[in-house]
């Protein structure tokens, strides 16, 4: 650090990082194509129709929490508790729609308020994080792992240890969000995409976007530039908390059921996905379509593992850790070669 | 240029015979293909102040970094006590006794004003820290340099000056024998510096040389003894004390005439006041402030650091919660936070364009627009726009960069300053506040910058320049306020305002009512 040179104007550097960030925004998408090979190679199967719509559905719940994760890491913040919140509001959807069926048979208008719950659910548990952050003043880390570890143990409580099931005639009516969809793309995947879309649009192109971005780099010099630091922080995490609800809306359907280890390590793998896609980690940047490309790199290690038998789908977590540390390692060479 | 050359053929030698300690022979040093410094050749004499001055970019941090070892000669000799040397890393040079004294700041901002000064060099007994004599030497060497801190203070707690101070602290602990300071006195007050060049004095009679840089010439003729002047990586003069004044190693400095540093004054608009300021408190720092700014006016505030000027503006500006009245074109305003300042149409250029003012790590497109975005954006941001705005402000400002999409912590600090002060111009404001314009910037970026006030001034804007540097204040303004403890303590006007009075006002040696008492 002590040499930068801030006196000499090398017009040397302004290339250099140019070329640099190509490589750097390269990176990612590389490792992508050739984990597409190498599943190709090992199994032909690894590029069928029914595969790939397997391995997008179930990254699906990854990659709308990612989204929202590349915001508040950009911003300079952190979320443990998406993994936990995931359970606990899948676990009380579930209680909510079962409560209903006497009062409004089994139908839409049950799982229609089930999902609002959700959305609103979600809202409500990044307000609360947001807030304890934003006005309280208390580390992103600390707040985000005490939630984390309350809402795991709800859902534990919730369902007395064991499992909390939907209703079968619900689940029945419900199956389609997640296993139906248009013109054979299933619903998740086209969410998932809507969200990363927007997410892109409002990270590169909107006042917010910029913000989050500034906060992330340096606090101060965003809050006298007139941006609301706090206001904009606490946004983050709502944001996050809404499409944490959206992730369990399409993710109650699958399984029809929520216990203990539901969404277990969630947090870790939406971190790490956003970190794969390029987003640093002390904030200030971001890439929403980075994070994309990483959920997909973490959603198909895992799919190619399960594919073959050439390394033990168990280790498949070790890989993963070997990635987002190798990930980081990059930026890392990248940066002080600058 | 050939007329120098002339001079500086002739090298000086009477009185200096004693052998240097450390010297460089003509050093040649590139960066990539962009050579910074040609054939550099200075020499640093026991018991002699070497100034360095030239404008940034001139390659005066360059040689420093070299001979301390933070950077390496692409080619000539460092030599020290007659040998040539090569120094790995700047440990190395530290442990042969010389010391570079950043401009930057290197200090541990969590640990303690102590920890900092022994850091890497810990004093031991046996396995365990001696803190009983650590703690001792720190006190000695804080009362030397007669800076009344707690060794135990954090140093995150403590102002701008006293870091200064520490950071010499810390290098007298190392016993150097070449000491090498790159603008010590930027961020010190006149008394600081006083007190810091007691103690050159007495570094001097010990015999250790010294290496100085400022911008501030009149320090130069003050108290080097030897005198090196750079423009673009060259050494365009060497001069012994008392061979150049301060017009002559400005013109040396910049290659032209600088006679005219200040633009001629200008009276304000009209007495209609566009600002009014009315019993204005920040808690402790700022007491009870009053005062009036007209249309077209630049209104200047002097004092000394910590006298709350800075504070008093970040809290006009909504950074700071207040009481106090304010009024904005006769209608009264509340201000709680920066944008509230500037729908009001009141901007604020900072002091520390680093911490507050610029995002160091983006391109100048996205700094330029972050305070205005608002006017850029309707739902997604209007890039074309933001382009445009850019090319306008590269323009407008003489902004010099290698490309657009350069970082803006690559730049240097004037074009950084230049960025920042289109920054605010964009929000359009009726009342621009400038916070030491020119802090840490050579003397022709100083003088565009008098000239962009100025501007400012006749298009119709009002402006408050706050200034440590007194040229500053009184070259800019026909009105100056000046502070001490909190509140303004006089206001000059006219002929009033010269160096004397605002001293005097300054450090509280004379009492001054608002021109009627």
């Amino acid at each position: 650090m002590a040499m930068t040179d801030t006196t000499s104007n090398a017009p040397a550097n302004g290339k250099g990082t140019g070329f640099k960030f190509d490589i750097q925004a390269l990176g990612p998408i590389l490792a992508l194509v050739v984990l597409i090979v190498i599943g190709y190679l090992l199994n032909p199967d690894f590029l069928a129709s029914k595969n790939i719509t397997n391995v997008l559905s179930r990254s699906a719940f990854i990659g709308i929490m990612a989204v929202g994760m590349t915001f508040v890491i950009t911003a300079g913040g952190l979320d443990l508790s998406v993994g936990s919140m995931t359970a606990f509001i899948a676990g009380i959807m579930i209680m909510v729609m079962n409560a209903l069926i006497p009062a409004l048979g089994t139908g839409w208008g049950v799982i229609l308020i089930g999902m609002g719950t959700g959305l609103m659910l979600g809202a409500i548990a990044g307000a609360v994080n947001g807030l304890l952050i934003t006005r309280m003043g208390i580390e992103a880390f600390i707040v985000t792992l005490g939630m984390m570890v309350i809402f795991r143990s709800l859902v534990t409580w919730m369902a007395d240890g064991g499992t909390i099931s939907l209703n079968f005639s619900i689940g029945s009516i419900y199956e389609p969000v997640y296993y139906g969809g248009l013109f054979g793309i299933r619903w998740p995947i086209i969410v998932f995409a809507v969200v990363a879309i927007l997410g892109e649009i409002a990270m590169r192109h909107t006042a917010y976007g910029r913000h989050c971005a500034a906060i992330g780099s340096n606090e101060q010099v965003a809050r006298y530039s007139a941006v609301h630091v706090k206001n904009v922080r606490l946004m983050t995490y709502v944001v996050l908390g809404i499409l944490v609800g959206l992730a369990s809306v399409l993710y109650v359907p699958r399984l029809g059921s929520a216990s203990n280890s539901t969404g277990l390590l969630w947090e870790l793998e939406t971190i790490a996905a956003v970190i794969i896609g390029g987003t640093l980690l002390s904030g200030g940047f971001g890439r929403v379509w980075g994070t994309v490309v990483g959920v997909l790199i973490l959603g198909l290690i895992d799919n190619i593992l399960n594919l073959t038998d050439l390394v033990s789908p168990y280790l498949n977590g070790a890989i993963q850790g070997v990635i987002i540390i190798l990930a980081v390692v990059l930026q890392r060479a990248r940066k002080s070669s600058r | 240029m050939s007329a120098n050359a002339a001079i500086q053929s002739e090298p000086p030698q009477a009185e200096m015979s004693a052998a240097p300690i450390l010297a460089l022979r003509n050093v040649q040093r590139s960066f990539g293909p962009i050579q910074i410094l040609f054939d550099i050749s200075i020499e640093l004499h026991p018991g002699e102040v070497h100034a360095l001055i030239g404008e940034n970019g001139a390659g005066k941090s360059t040689a420093m970094k070299i001979m301390s070892g933070y950077l390496e000669a692409s080619d000539g000799e460092i030599v020290l006590d007659g040998q040539p040397v090569t120094f790995a890393r700047s440990r190395e040079a530290e442990a042969r006794g010389v010391t570079l004294i950043h401009q930057e700041f290197n200090l541990a901002q969590l640990l303690s004003v102590e920890q900092n000064i022994f850091l890497g060099h810990e004093l031991k007994k046996g396995w365990l820290l001696d803190h009983a004599t650590m703690r001792a030497q720190t006190r000695e060497l804080l009362d030397r340099l007669e800076t009344p801190l707690d060794p135990r203070a954090k140093t995150a707690d403590i102002s701008v000056p006293e870091k200064q101070m520490v950071e010499i602290a810390k290098a007298l602990s190392r016993k150097a024998r070449v000491l090498i300071m790159d603008e010590p006195t930027a961020a010190l007050t006149t008394r600081e510096t006083e007190v810091l060049f007691r103690q050159i004095d007495r570094l001097k009679e010990e015999g250790t040389a010294i290496l100085y840089t400022s911008h501030k010439l009149d320090e130069v003729a003050r108290i080097a003894d030897r005198i090196t002047v750079m423009r673009d990586g060259h050494i365009v003069r060497t001069a012994l004390r008392g061979e150049l004044n301060e017009d002559q190693m400005a013109e040396a400095m910049v290659g032209r005439d600088l006679s005219d540093m200040f633009p001629p004054k200008r009276p304000a608009d009209g007495a209609e006041p566009v600002l009014e300021v009315k019993n204005f408190t920040i808690g402790t720092l700022v007491k009870d402030v009053s005062f009036t700014l007209a249309r077209g006016e630049i209104l200047g505030f002097a004092g000394l650091v910590g006298s709350g000027r800075t504070e008093l503006m970040e809290g006009l500006f909504g950074v700071r919660s207040s009481t106090g009245s304010v009024a904005i074109n006769g209608r009264p305003v509340r201000i709680h936070n920066a944008e509230e300042a500037m729908t009001a149409g009141l901007v604020y250029l900072p002091e520390d364009r680093k911490e507050n003012g610029l995002i160091l790590t983006q391109d100048m497109r996205r700094n330029l627009t972050l305070l205005a975005l608002k006017k850029f954006s309707n739902i997604v941001i209007d890039r074309k726009a933001e382009e445009a705005a850019l090319d306008k402000a590269i323009v407008e400002f003489d902004i010099r960069a290698p490309s657009r999409d350069v970082l803006v912590g690559n730049m240097s600090g004037g074009n950084q300053q230049k960025v920042l002060l289109a920054k605010i111009m964009l929000a359009e404001p009726q009342i621009v506040i400038i916070d030491e314009p020119t802090r840490g910037i050579d003397v022709g970026t100083k003088q565009q910058f008098y000239t962009f006030i100025h501007k400012l001034a006749e298009a119709g804007h009002s402006v408050i320049v706050i200034s440590s540097e007194m040229t500053e204040v009184i070259g800019l303004c026909d009105r100056v306020c000046v502070m001490r403890r909190g509140r303004i303590e006089g206001e000059v006007t006219g002929q009033e305002v010269n160096e004397d009075v605002i001293v005097r006002l300054a450090m509280g040696l004379e009492k001054k009512g608002n021109g009627h008492d």
